[in-house]
Formats: structure tokens, sequence, C-alpha cells
């Protein structure tokens, strides 16, 4: 057996990380790798495409539901989908309310405790919520978790903000543990010169666009029947696309410690490519109304 | 140890900080001084109401333990939920002394912990609906509580529970206040920001409940604050009052009901005895019904009978004589306990490190008996407390403002009292370094010490404790001889 590979996949809200993350699980599957998703994000649909279902019986509800996590067995939480594809969700409270952060601790401790990791397994990926709030959701990359994050990003500008900001937060622990950052996966928005800007922020940052997943219907078709494109339209281009990021990512040897980019080298880099204006200082705090006299 | 010159206290307190680093060092210089009594602002001498220093034994409690433990804990028809994990509400039940009359768990509620009990899921899914249930459930189990209050704990500050909208909607359903009080552990730097905080809540829920109902009062009305009932204290307090003619309306809060606090804005005067934990509500009420308050010190006879004529001063001819009855009524046995005990006493050296108001208070009471405050600090003080204490206190004695485990044993080793009045934390480390120990904050399974029978109790206990044989039965036989060998030889 192989050495397991833990990775964790971060990105904005919004960006496609859960999609990415199963069609590519998918093709790993399909190529005869044994996987396990594990969903850190309270609303639970990490593993819907796999599952052909939304994960009823995530850690955080059974634990709920028995009285602590304590009570709980590994083959409640875990559910086998397409190809054997492992899932488990942390699940979490609905928004307002509690601590969705604990949620995502409290489910990874017992994924780990009860060995759910120690079977033959050669992938584990976490799908974590977009936005890092606080340190629940950075417990997927602490000292003995994964090893391997891949940002999800594609040419908008709040994305690759995003993308960034997590860098940052993978230095924290990069220094203090063996977490590194593996890639960049754009998922086109087809805008302009997309592919060359990410590769180029890529660069800026130290790693690399690990591949650029085209754009295309055919994903929001499979995902209304709740499949992957890999299930739903194996022949497809697009499939073959999550087939070559999955044949990247585990011929991947690239794992570096960010170099974020200062504010202002992103801002120019955005300026490069005209994602963003020459900030014009004289009309910085000016209402409409004193713009116009 | 003969008393200290001013710049041999200075060097002392410099001798003592020499151990710190540069950072610890300069910032406990600050919380350290030699009285002055010339200074009347303590703000020029001593700083306080700061946070402690990571790493130095610091002896504070938390803001939960400040309102949970200290204002609302001892009012006995309310019952008060440590909303939170277990641990909190196991650790505050019942070690405080504050006595009540009543049956527990039929009318009576102080010495029963309710908790929420959170488990990792409510911690994740929120506890409001577990709040819920459990006030629920209260209702069926007690159903002559007058009220509930919800004392957070740290948790459900960091989940942010709305705490508030499930009160509001529980008190209409069951019809009783419910308090909420954020409370949580992690807020301010000792348990001083708690007393503030539960203030704030009675102020909310509380004070103004029956603004607009009839009551029968008459000119005598009053209520005592800030007396907990340790051991007794506020019924040998409440006696004094009502001898000389005062009608006690309300006891805040030790054996207090919520009844009485509604009321206490109908009184004609406040008397305020721990002034750091009430002087907010007290305040409250004077700005919002004009009620005027007034500190008073319940702790020995000289302090007692001060305080009976301050108090009788705002009252007519009648009640000033009815001091004076009392007066004249207690101190034939005032005088024979004195008599009894300041010959074993006098000129016993007191060392203090209490709460936020003993530290000061107590020093006349020592004094009565012909024993000497040398050094007196609070935990939770704050400068308005210093500027009070300093002018109890003698020229050239030590302050100390949360003292560190290891300062306070430095000064005791080197000062050499006859006598410390402390916590139970302390309590062990002294009496192994062989010095006579008094509790201070629970007096030690005794009491009360308010009062002129406290006064009693109170000489009775120094006595034993100071005096007591065992304090020379501390050396083994075979290392004592050894010890008095060596003397004979030196």
């Amino acid at each position: 057996m192989a050495k397991l590979r833990q990775c964790a996949i971060y990105g904005k809200g919004g960006i496609g990380k859960s999609t990415t993350t199963q069609n590519l699980v998918a093709a790993l599957a399909e190529a005869g790798k044994k996987v396990m998703i594990v969903g850190c994000d309270p609303k639970a649909d990490s593993t819907r495409l796999i599952l052909h279902a939304k994960m009823q019986n995530t850690v955080m509800q059974l634990a709920a539901d028995a009285g602590s996590v304590e009570d709980l067995e590994l083959e409640d939480v875990l559910q086998v989908g397409f190809k054997g594809v492992k899932c488990a969700e942390s699940g979490g409270p609905e928004p307002g309310v509690g601590c969705a952060g604990r949620g995502v601790i409290t489910a990874i401790n017992f994924l780990e405790e009860e060995g759910a990791y120690e079977e033959d397994l050669d992938f584990v990926f976490y799908d974590v919520l977009g936005d890092v709030v606080c340190g629940g959701f950075a417990m997927p990359i602490r000292e003995g978790k994964a090893q391997e994050i891949y940002i999800v990003v594609s040419g908008e500008m709040m994305a690759m903000y995003a993308a960034n900001n997590i860098s940052k937060g993978i230095v924290k622990y990069a220094n203090s543990g063996g977490v590194r950052l593996a890639g960049l996966i754009c998922n086109s928005r087809n805008t302009d010169r997309e592919d060359e800007l990410i590769e180029a922020l890529a660069a800026k940052i130290g790693t690399q666009m690990i591949h650029f997943v085209p754009r295309h219907n055919v994903v929001q078709h499979a995902e209304i029947r709740r499949m992957t494109v890999i299930e739903y339209d194996p022949t497809h281009g697009q499939a073959d696309q999550y087939r070559e990021l999955a044949r990247k990512i585990v011929e991947n040897k690239k794992f570096i410690i960010p170099n974020p980019l200062e504010m202002e080298e992103l801002e120019e880099l955005l300026m490069e490519f005209g994602i963003m204006e020459v900030e014009d200082e004289k009309i910085v705090g000016k209402t409409a109304a004193e713009l116009a006299a | 140890m003969s008393e200290l010159t001013r710049e041999q206290a200075q060097a002392l307190i410099e001798e003592v900080l020499e151990v710190y680093p540069e950072k610890a060092k300069k910032d406990r210089a600050k919380h350290l001084m030699v009285n002055d009594k010339s200074i009347e602002q303590s703000k020029k001498c001593i700083t306080s109401n700061r946070k402690s220093l990571p790493g130095v034994m610091t002896q504070r409690g938390c803001a939960y333990a400040g309102s949970k433990g200290v204002v609302w804990g001892p009012i006995k028809d309310i019952i008060d939920i440590s909303h939170g994990p277990v641990g909190c509400g196991a650790y505050s039940r019942g070690g405080r002394r504050n006595y009540f009359s009543g049956t527990s768990g039929v009318d009576s509620f102080c010495d029963i912990n309710f908790t929420s009990d959170f488990q990792e899921k409510d911690i994740v899914f929120g506890g409001d609906k577990k709040l819920a249930k459990l006030i629920d459930e209260l209702e069926g189990l007690f159903p002559l509580s007058k009220g509930i209050s919800v004392q957070s704990e740290c948790p459900v500050g960091l989940i942010g529970d709305d705490i508030e909208a499930v009160s509001k909607k529980k008190a209409v359903e069951i019809g009783k206040t419910i308090i909420p009080v954020r409370c949580e552990g992690f807020r301010g730097v000792s348990q001083s920001l708690g007393h503030h905080i539960a203030n704030d809540a009675v102020r909310d829920f509380i004070i103004s409940n029956r603004d607009e109902q009839a009551f029968e009062g008459t000119p005598y009305d009053v209520a005592i604050l800030g007396d907990y009932n340790i051991g007794g204290d506020a019924w040998a307090s409440r006696i004094l009052l009502e001898e000389m003619g005062l009608r006690v309306v309300a006891q805040w809060s030790g054996d207090g009901t919520l009844t009485e606090m509604e009321n206490t804005p109908k009184v004609k005067l406040n008397l305020l005895h721990c002034y750091r934990s009430m002087n907010y509500i007290a305040r409250h009420m004077e700005e919002k019904y004009n009620i005027p308050w007034l500190e008073y010190n319940f702790f020995g006879p000289t302090k007692i009978k001060e305080s009976l004529r301050e108090i009788a001063s705002h009252f007519d001819e009648k009640i000033q004589e009815g001091a004076e009855r009392v007066i004249a009524k207690y101190t034939p046995a005032m005088d024979a306990i004195i008599a009894k005990f300041k010959p074993r006493l006098e000129g016993k050296k007191v060392m203090l490190y209490v709460g936020g108001l003993r530290p000061r208070h107590t020093v006349g009471a020592y004094e009565d008996l012909g024993m000497e405050v040398i050094g007196a600090g609070y935990e939770f003080a704050h400068n308005d407390d210093y500027d009070r204490t300093m002018k109890e206190m003698k020229d050239a004695t030590l302050i100390y403002d949360d003292v560190t485990g290891y300062e306070f044993e430095e000064f005791v080793r080197q000062l050499k009292p006859d006598l410390i009045g402390s916590g139970i934390k302390e309590k062990y480390a002294f009496h192994k370094m062989g010095v006579p120990f008094r509790q201070l904050h629970s007096w030690d399974y005794s009491g009360p010490y308010h009062g002129f029978d406290g006064f009693a109790i109170f000489a009775r206990d120094m006595d034993m404790t100071v005096n007591n044989p065992c304090w020379n039965m501390l050396k083994a036989p075979w290392l004592k001889d050894e010890a008095e060998g060596e003397l004979k030889a030196a």
C-alpha cells in the first residue's frame, strides 16, 4: 500500500470547490485509487454527487442524536458511493447558531481516533468551507492532517484575493508543520487571458497552476442529476479534463511553502491583466455629488 | 518584627521585585506601595484593576464568579442556571457559606447546582433549545421559584447563543422574571467586571419591576446592600438596624429574595457594606430614585458604633436615640470581650489579602483587639477602594494589589506577621510556613463576624488561631533539639 496522501481543497465560496473535488475524486476512483472525501462544511454538500443524495448522517448530526460523539461508530458516519469512494461529512449547525468550526474539529478528531484513515486508502480529500473564518476551518491543515493544499481559483478578482489570503494561512501552518501548497486549480469562468493570469499568479506565489479546467455546461447537467461528469457522461471531453487533473495530482511532486503577494503586488498583477483599473487617488472618499462639482 | 520605616518598606518591595524579569518588574512595581496617609488619591501611587501577568500566581476569579458566585448566588428564591459546561457550576456550588433560611429545593435554591451541562453537540448546534427546555423542566420541578437567572459561561459568548431571546420568550410563558446575564468568564481582568455586569442585569430586569405598585412604606425603611450573609453576617447586622428602629426592607443579596430587591427603590436610604460589588446599583438607585446611599462598616465595636451613629444621622431623633440605646446595650459585652482577648492579642501583627472590602473593613476590628494590620491588599479592587484603604492603614504599611503568590510569601517571610487573613488558596502555603492563618472570605467554617454578635466570634477565632499551641509543635522533637543545640553553640 502506497503512503496515504491527505489533501485539502480551499478557495473562495462559490468557486466550485465541491464540484471540482468530487469530479476529481471520481476520476481518481475510476483510475483505481481508493479515495475518501471529508466534507468540512456545515452545509454538508461535499459528497452529494458521489452519493447521488445529500448525506443525511453527518458526524455532528448523529452525535447530537446519539448524545455525544463518543457514542458513534465509524460505520455510522461513512457511506460508500461511486466506485467505492468513501464519504463523510462533518455537518454542523444551521447558519446563525452554534459553532460550525467546533463541528469540523470534533468530526475530524472522531474520524482520526476511529481509524477512518487507517484502511487501505490512497487519498483523503478535505473539502473545506470557503471562508476560513476561525480555527475550526483550519483544522484539516494542522499538524498530522492534510499535507497538500490545492486552491481552487478563477480569473475573477475576489477569487484571486481569496487564493492569496489562503496562501498566507498556509504559511503559518507550513512553518510549524508539514503542510505545503501543492497548486492552484483554475476552474474557468471564461474571463480574458484567464490561464495566463492564474499561471502568473501561481508563479509569483511560487507554485503551479496544476490544471486549467475549462467551463462547460455538462458539469451543470451532471450536477442536476446529482452526478459527476465522470459518471454521467464518461466519454465527454470535460470528463477527460478531470482525468487529466487527477493524473497531474497523482504525479504531483511540487509541494512548496507559498510566498503570498503583498496587496500592491497583487493589484499590479490585476492591473497588468486589465482586471483592475489604475487607481485614481483623487477620487478616493468623494461622493457622486462632489465628483460632479 | 518592629515597625518598618518608609525607606525600609520601600527597600523590601524592591528586594522582592528583584527576581522578576525587567518587564514584569516594571509592571508589578506599580501594584505595590508603601502607605502614605498624606496622599489623597491612590492613583498617584498604585495601579489596580489591570490584567494579571502570565506566569505569576494570581488568586483572581472570573466574571462568572463575580456574577453567579457573588451577586446572584445568594438570592435564595431565584434559580441561577450556570449556562455552559458543568464545571463552572459544580465548582462554584456551596463554597461561599452564604447562609439562607428556607427549605432547599422548595423555596430556596442557593445550594443546588443548576446547569445546562453543555456537551460537544451544544457547542456545535448552539445551546438555545437546551436552555428553553431546561427552563421548562425547572418550572415543573421547582414551581415555587420566583425567577431564574441565566449565568453565561465562556462558551456561550463564543458561540453567540441568544440567551436574551430565550429568556424573554420563556419569561412570558412561565410568568416569572428570567434574567439573562452576560458574565462570560473571559470578560474583564477579574471577578470585578462580573459584579458590574450582575448589577447591570439587576438594574435592567429587577429594579423597576414594582415601580407602579403600591408599597406601604415607613420613614425608616432601609436596605442592606453588599452583605452576602457569610456565616450569617447579614442577620447579625440586620438585628442592630432593627433594634435602633429602622425597618430593613431588603438584604442584598445574602438571604435575599427577588421581592425584596424589587421593593428596594422604595427605601429611604441604601446601606452599602461591600462597596466594590454593589456600588453600581446603589449609584443607579441614587440617580433614578434619588435614594442616598451610605457606606458602613460592621466589623469591630469602634467601627460599628461609628457606623450606627452615621446611619442614624440620616434619620430623626427617634432613630438617633435608638442608635445610642443599641450602643449602650452592647458596650458592656464588647468591653468584656476586649478585656478578655486584648491581653492575649495585643501587639500582634496581621497581614491581609482578601477580595473587595475586608482588607480595609476589618482593620478597625483588629485594632479593637490591640492588633495591628501591617499589610493589606485586594484581589480585584479598583482605585476608589485603595483611596479608602490608605486612610484606614497606618503610615509605612504595605499595600499590594493582585499580589502574586511569590510576593505574598516573600513579604510574610520578611515581615513575620503573627496572623494572615486571606483565602483557601493561600491558607495551606502559609500553614506550611508555620504562620497562623484565618480565612477571611469564608470565615473558616465560623462566623458571623459582622455586628456586635459577630465581633464576639471574631475575637475568639483570632485568639484561638494566633495562640493555638500547635504553632509551637511544628518542628519534630529531634530537629528541635538540634536547632536549640545550634543556638546554644552559637
